[in-house]
C-alpha cells in the first residue's frame, strides 16, 4: 500500500486529524503566550513591556477569533457543532472547548480590551464623523462616562480580570494539551507533561509573536522601537524557552530511559519521518539555536541594531519550532500503527477543504483581523492624539 | 452500571415501544429487552482458518465501504521466541483469504478482529457529543445522526476499529450486528464463520456456552493493559499478538 511500512490496522491507514488540527493548538498557544505576556505589565507589574501590552492583548483577540474555524472545517458535519453546547457530554474533554472558548473570549478578552480601551473609545465616538463615529458609539455600550472615578473602577475591575485572565490562559492551552495527552491509546500523545509542554510552548510563541509584530508594526510606522521593552520581553522569552526546553529534554529522556514497549516505534519514526520536523526543524532550528541567540543577546554587549537583528531571528525561529511542534505531536502521533509494527504517511494536499491553502489562509486571517482591530484600537494613543 | 442520559431514552423509547404493542402483534424488537442481555464474543484462535468469509458477511450485511472494515483478520507469523518482531499481514482486511505462508519452522495462526465493546470504552469516554455510546445490552453504538465527525473517537480507540465512512462523514464501527441480535439472531461474521471460532455470546444467559466457554479454557483479550473492559474473549491467544 502507498505510503505504509510494516503493518498497520487496516482502518488505520488514512490519517484522522490534518494540517488544520496543527494549526488549533498553534493558534491557541498563541493566544494565551500574548495574554501572559500582557498580563506581566498588568498583573506583575512589568513597566518595561507597557508598550506592548494592548497590542499583546489585540494579538491574543485576533487569533481567538480564528482558533474555532480549524476544527469547524475539520468536522465530518460542522452544521452540529453547535450540539457541544447543548448537550455535551461531560466526561469528554473536547466537550468542553465550547465553554473554555467562551469564557476565555466573552468573559476575559473582550471585557478587559474593552475597559482598557473604554476612555479612548469613548473620545474616539465624540471626535470621529461617519460610520466609525457610529461604530465607537456603538463600542461604548452607552457607558460615556470617563471621570477619574470610573476610570479608577474600569482599572481595578480589568486588574481582576486579568488575574481570572491568567488561569484561564493556563487553562485555554493546558485544556488543548490534556486533548492529546489523555489519550491513552496513543503512546506518542500519552503523558501527564503533555499540557505542561504545551502550555510553556504557548507562552514562548506568543511572547515572540509579540515582540515580532511589535517589531514590524514600529518599523512600518515608522516608529522608534522601545529598546527596554523589546529587551524586557526577549529576556523573559529566553527564560519561558529554557523551561520549555527542559520538559521537552525531560519528555524525551523519559521515553529513552524507560523504553517502553513503544519506544522502539517511536524512536524508529523520530530518525525517519519526523526527523526533518521533529529534530532539525523543532529541535534544533527552532529550539536550540534561537536559545543560543537569545543567550548571546544576555551575555554579550552588543550593539541596538544587532540585538534587533538577533531578536528578530529568534522570534522567527521560535515560530517555525513551535509550529513544527504541534506538527510533530499531531501528525507525528497518526503516523505510526498503533500495533507498533508499522507506519503510514501524510500528504498535505494544496487546495481542498484540509489544504495547504486553507491552512494558509487560517495562518493568515488573524494578522489581516489584528490589521483591522489596530486600526479601530490604536496600541499607542499618544500617536493618535497628535 | 449508572444509567446514562442516552440509555435512559433509549430504555423509554423501549418501554413505549412494548406498551403500545401490549393488546396487538408485538414486533420482535419490542420482546427484546435490553436489560436481559450483556453481549460479548469469544474467538477460538485455533479454529480460524483466515479464510475471510467473516469480512465478506460482514462488509455486506452492513454495507461497509471499500478500504474500510467493521472486523478484519489478521495473519501473524511469529519466530521461536520473538515475539516482539511478528509479521503480520492483513491484506484487504483478509476479506479474500490469504496467500500461502512461506515455508518456514516459524508459527502462523489467524487473529480475528473487532470493535471489543468495551465496558469502559475510550471512544464513548471522548465523544464530545455522546453519539457514540454503550447501550444497556453492553453493545457500544454510534448514533449517526448525532455524531459531529470530530474523530476523537477514532484516535481513543487503542485497537484501530473506527474508521470515517467516507459518503456519511461520521464515525463507524462493529455494531456487533445489534439490528440482528435484537431479533434473536446472531451476528454476519459468526454466522459466516465455517468452523465456528466467532461465537456471539451473552454473558447475562446463565444457559449460554460461554460461561463454560470461560470456565474451562485459557482466555485473553487484546492489550489488557489499557483496561477497557474489553468483551472479545480470544482462546489461545499468543503474546505477540496486539
Amino acid at each position: 500500500m502507498t505510503g505504509v511500512e510494516g503493518f498497520m490496522y487496516p482502518n488505520e491507514v488514512e490519517l484522522q486529524w490534518s494540517a488544520l488540527i496543527v494549526l488549533y493548538p498553534y493558534i491557541t498557544g498563541l493566544v494565551a503566550g500574548a495574554f501572559i505576556l500582557a498580563s506581566l505589565e498588568r498583573v506583575f507589574k512589568v513597566a518595561a513591556v507597557r508598550p506592548t501590552y494592548r497590542l499583546a492583548l489585540l494579538t491574543a483577540l485576533a487569533f481567538l477569533l480564528v482558533a474555532p474555524l480549524p476544527l469547524q472545517l475539520h468536522l465530518g458535519h460542522p452544521e452540529r457543532s453547535f450540539e457541544m453546547y447543548l448537550t455535551p457530554h461531560r466526561s469528554s474533554a473536547m466537550a468542553m472547548f465550547g465553554f473554555v472558548y467562551l469564557w476565555y473570549l466573552m468573559v476575559v478578552l473582550v471585557i478587559e480590551i474593552w475597559l482598557d480601551y473604554r476612555a479612548d473609545i469613548v473620545r474616539l465616538s465624540q471626535t470621529r464623523r461617519g460610520l466609525t463615529g457610529w461604530i465607537y458609539r456603538l463600542l461604548t455600550l452607552g457607558s460615556r462616562n470617563v471621570s477619574p472615578e470610573s476610570r479608577r473602577i474600569d482599572d481595578r475591575v480589568g486588574w481582576a480580570i486579568t488575574v481570572i485572565g491568567i488561569p484561564s490562559a493556563f487553562l485555554l492551552h493546558g485544556y488543548v494539551g490534556f486533548i492529546f495527552g489523555s489519550v491513552k491509546a496513543n503512546a506518542w500523545w500519552s503523558t501527564p507533561l503533555m499540557p505542561i509542554v504545551f502550555l510553556f510552548s504557548a507562552m514562548v510563541s506568543g511572547i515572540a509573536a509579540v515582540l515580532l509584530l511589535y517589531m514590524g508594526i514600529s518599523w512600518r510606522q515608522k516608529r522608534k522601537v522601545d529598546m527596554l521593552c523589546l529587551d524586557t520581553i526577549a529576556r523573559y522569552l529566553f527564560y519561558v524557552f529554557l523551561i520549555d526546553f527542559s520538559l521537552e529534554m525531560l519528555d524525551l529522556v523519559h521515553r529513552i530511559y524507560e523504553a517502553d514497549e513503544s519506544f522502539r516505534s517511536l524512536d524508529f519514526m523520530v530518525r525517519t519521518r519526523l526527523y526533518t520536523s521533529q529534530v532539525i526543524v523543532q529541535i534544533y532550528l527552532g529550539t536550540v539555536l534561537p536559545i543560543l541567540l537569545l543567550a548571546a543577546t544576555q551575555v554579550l554587549r552588543l550593539s541596538e541594531r544587532l540585538r534587533r537583528g538577533l531578536y528578530a531571528a529568534a522570534g522567527l525561529l521560535t515560530l517555525a519550532g513551535i509550529f513544527a511542534m504541534r506538527w510533530n505531536v499531531v501528525i507525528g502521533g497518526q503516523l505510526f500503527s498503533k500495533s507498533y509494527l508499522g507506519y503510514t504517511s501524510y500528504k498535505l494536499e494544496f487546495a481542498t477543504r484540509e489544504g495547504l491553502l486553507t491552512t494558509v489562509f487560517l495562518m493568515v486571517l488573524p494578522l489581516a483581523i489584528l490589521w483591522g482591530l489596530l486600526k479601530l484600537l490604536p496600541p499607542w494613543p499618544e500617536r493618535e492624539a497628535a | 452500571m449508572s444509567m446514562t442520559r442516552r440509555g435512559f431514552i433509549v430504555l423509554s423509547a423501549a418501554a413505549a415501544s412494548a406498551l403500545s404493542g401490549a393488546g396487538g402483534v408485538q414486533e420482535p424488537e419490542a420482546r427484546y429487552r435490553m436489560a436481559e442481555h450483556w453481549w460479548a464474543m469469544t474467538i477460538d484462535i485455533d479454529k480460524c482458518i483466515g479464510c475471510g468469509n467473516c469480512v465478506k458477511a460482514c462488509a455486506e450485511e452492513n454495507q461497509v465501504p471499500e478500504g474500510h472494515f467493521r472486523t478484519w483478520v489478521e495473519r501473524y507469523t511469529v519466530e521461536a521466541g520473538d515475539y516482539e518482531h511478528p509479521r503480520v499481514e492483513s491484506p484487504q482486511g483478509g476479506k479474500n483469504g490469504f496467500p500461502p505462508a512461506a515455508q518456514s519452522t516459524a508459527k502462523t495462526f489467524f487473529v480475528p478482529k473487532l470493535c471489543n465493546h468495551c465496558e469502559h470504552s475510550p471512544c464513548v469516554q471522548v465523544c464530545p457529543v455522546g453519539a457514540t455510546f454503550e447501550s444497556p445490552d453492553g453493545v457500544v453504538l454510534v448514533d449517526e445522526k448525532y455524531c459531529i465527525g470530530c474523530r476523537y473517537c477514532v484516535q481513543a480507540c487503542p485497537y484501530g476499529c473506527r474508521y470515517i465512512h467516507p459518503e456519511k462523514h461520521t464515525v463507524d464501527k462493529c455494531s456487533l450486528c445489534y439490528h440482528r441480535i435484537t431479533k434473536g439472531l446472531t451476528t454476519a461474521c459468526c454466522e459466516a464463520c465455517p468452523t465456528g471460532a466467532r461465537q456471539l455470546a451473552d454473558l447475562k444467559n446463565p444457559k449460554d456456552p460461554v460461561h463454560e466457554f470461560l470456565r474451562t479454557h485459557k482466555v485473553q483479550v487484546l492489550k489488557p493493559h489499557m483496561a477497557t473492559g474489553s468483551k472479545v474473549f480470544y482462546k489461545d491467544l499468543d503474546g505477540a499478538v496486539r
